[in-house]
């Protein structure tokens, strides 16, 4: 039976588990902090010796750990990309702008267990050399970050943060640092400016890989909340043991943000492909299935930004079979397994693992017309394809849900985010056009349709005021 | 009128001032006190600013500019941020933002925030809040309402109104 596995929610779920820092020690917090910073130095087999923070850093490598933020990057492997010999210092900043449209697991781990990212960016900080880290919190939260920074003193009270942190001569500062309503800001690079104090325009890769180029151009850190947590469950499990979680690749828990067409909407922590779409959406231990008398018609499976899958669609995935050998085996969308690779072989991601359902009673239209605002809002400006781009498809939309449509727009959309996509400074294009693409290209009919019928509407009234 | 940030708070921005390397990182910061201090950015709040920060008051007034959050007239005591995007949208979000607007005698066609003229109330659309799960979600100042009914929304008029 698909179940929950609550690694990172285990405690916040818990009835009477409260934000301060006493409930979570008597859970056993601050104890893999101390289990980190009296890591041994280690013998390789090739003769050559890791310093404590080197371990660290090479069992998050082994736990497989990916980014939790959107991308699935492998955190170790970023770690690794940090320039140490440039003497200048190091930074890490934890993303919690959550902004992507869906999700809202950040949120929880924010605002009931606090304490737990601070332990996970202690761990990473150390591991990293790191004397100054950030925490970017967007800033429609600001009960969550008054709680931080109440935990934050709490740390600091305790000796967990500060100088000399529990004796070990290691001095760590974190900050609350504030957003303002931009979800370009969730774009690391953006993000680096906005916490600079400027406006959150992203900075074009390459040069500018935070890895070596990124907060005051110092080399910088940038991983999500969920991320940055399970640092802390990694340091206490070993990697070998936390890579067991999960499935090969895509290791670990992940927490799942369900929203949309279900009778059970809410966020359910799982092993990484351990779970399928459909059993997320059906089973009654998550979505809990659609209302009575409805059918799926689509799923946005990866926030907003990820490319929509409609129901029936099947997919070729590549598996290992027993003997080795890579075999493609067909795969129906519901039998999908919930994790990176499988969501990227069927065309799309699993982005910042936020899933949204539609019935049969939702206008794609409609929706992709929804989602067409929100890019057109949210576009930084900074390059044409994506600040005039956005606009274009999102009048387009509104014309097609206002009954001025035309049965070219289906192909105008297409045309129109076709030349985002590859021709601007961030990702912010592809998230734009990707919905765009790909709701176009599955449901080319409705969006047809609904302009041919407008065209005719206005035939046969041509004297009818314009919209 | 002239414009005066009390020492207190002057003190917690000098403060603030210090979490970073470069003082211009504090921006965003500064502007959020003084707006909770003074509920709007003034020209004012934005030259004081400059100048604590050692920048020209442009490096300032573009941040105001740009993020939505930062407001540069007054709001109504009690503000509405309705999210609109799609899982709140699915959820009756513009039927409940309709809703607040009637109420108040807003426009509902309008663009952007709107404050009624008695200063009570600012209703506004925001983007996806984060709480998608428990859609559809409004803000009120700085809490959060999930699952948001028209009853709900009747408190909040109800609330709203005696507020002084
Ligand atoms: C337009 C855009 C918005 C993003 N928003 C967020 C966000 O809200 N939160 C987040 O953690 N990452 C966001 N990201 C991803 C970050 O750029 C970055 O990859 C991530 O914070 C790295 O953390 P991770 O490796 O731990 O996932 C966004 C990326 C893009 C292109
Ligand atoms: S792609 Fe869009 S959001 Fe990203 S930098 Fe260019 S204009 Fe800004
Ligand atoms: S869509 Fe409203 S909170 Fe996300």
């Amino acid at each position: 039976m698909p179940e929950e596995f609550k690694l990172i929610t285990k405690n916040l779920d818990q009835p009477g588990f409260t934000p301060d820092i006493g409930c979570y020690q008597r859970h056993g917090g601050y104890e893999a902090l101390r289990k980190a910073l009296s890591t041994a130095a280690r013998d390789l087999p090739d003769g050559k010796k890791q310093s404590p923070q080197e371990v660290i850093r090479d069992e998050v490598l082994k736990s497989g750990l990916r980014g939790r933020g959107g991308a699935g990057f492998s955190a170790g492997l970023k770690w690794s990309f940090v320039d140490r010999r440039s003497g200048k210092p190091i930074y890490l900043i934890c993303n919690a702008d959550e902004s992507e449209p869906g999700t809202f697991k950040d949120r929880q781990i924010l605002h009931r267990d606090p304490h737990q990212l601070i332990e996970g960016m202690i761990i990473s900080c150390w591991a990293n050399d790191v004397k100054l880290a950030y925490i970017y919190i967007r800033g429609e939260m600001p009960i969550a970050a008054r709680r931080l920074n109440q935990a934050l003193a709490e740390a600091r009270a305790a000796g967990f943060l500060g100088k000399n942190i529990l004796g070990t001569g290691y001095d760590l500062e974190i900050h609350v640092h504030r957003g303002a309503g931009a979800y370009i800001c969730g774009e690391e690079t953006g993000l680096i400016e906005s916490l600079e104090g400027k406006r959150p325009y992203p900075r074009i890769k390459p040069p500018y890989f935070p890895a070596v180029l990124g907060l005051y151009l110092c080399p910088t850190i940038v991983n999500n909340v969920e991320t940055l947590c399970h640092v802390r469950h990694i340091v206490t499990l070993g990697g070998a043991e936390y890579a067991k979680l999960g499935t090969p690749n895509n290791t670990g828990t992940r927490i799942v943000s369900l929203s949309g067409d279900v009778q059970r909407p809410g966020y359910y922590e799982i092993e990484v492909g351990k779970v399928t779409l459909g059993e997320l959406i059906q089973h009654p231990n998550f979505g809990g299935g659609l209302r009575p008398g409805r059918q799926l018609k689509a799923i946005i499976p990866g926030g907003s930004s990820s490319k929509v899958l409609k129901a029936g669609e099947k997919f070729q995935l590549k598996r290992k079979g027993p003997d080795g050998q890579m075999t493609s085996v067909e795969t129906a969308l519901l039998d999908l397994p919930y994790d990176f690779d499988s969501l990227q072989q069927a065309g799309t991601m699993s982005g910042s693992s936020a899933i949204i359902v539609l019935d049969d009673s939702r206008s794609m239209v409609a929706t992709l017309g929804n989602l067409s605002e929100f890019y057109a809002h949210e576009s930084c400006g900074q390059c044409t394809p994506c600040r005039e781009g956005a606009l274009w498809m999102e009048k387009a939309l509104h014309r097609l849900n206002h009954g001025e449509g035309r049965k070219s727009d289906a192909d105008y959309l297409l045309h129109i985010a076709q030349n985002i996509q590859g021709r601007t400074i961030c990702a912010f294009g592809e998230a734009a056009s990707w919905p765009v693409l790909s709701f176009v290209k599955k449901f080319r009919d409705e969006f047809e349709s609904k302009g041919a019928a407008d065209e005719s509407a206005r035939a046969a009234n041509p004297a009818r005021p314009q919209h | 009128m002239s414009f005066s940030v009390p020492s207190k708070l002057e003190a917690e921005l000098d403060e603030l001032a210090t979490h970073y390397p470069q003082k211009r990182s504090a921006s965003l910061m500064f502007l959020h006190a003084l707006q909770e201090h003074f509920g709007f950015i003034s020209r004012d709040a934005v030259e004081w600013t400059a100048t604590k920060l050692g920048l020209q008051p442009i490096n300032v007034y573009e941040l105001v500019t740009f993020y939505p959050m930062f407001r540069q007239e007054k709001l109504g005591r009690t503000q509405v941020r309705v999210c609109r995007t799609l899982s709140c949208a699915l959820a009756g979000a513009y039927e409940l933002r309709d809703h607040f607007c009637k109420n108040l005698g807003l426009d509902t066609a309008k663009h952007g925030p709107q404050t009624t003229p008695d200063g009570k109330f600012t209703v506004e659309f925001v983007e996806c809040l984060a709480s998608c799960g428990s859609a559809p979600v409004v803000m009120v100042n700085d809490d959060l309402l999930e699952k948001v009914t028209a009853a709900d929304a009747e408190k909040v008029l109800t609330r709203g109104r005696v507020t002084e």
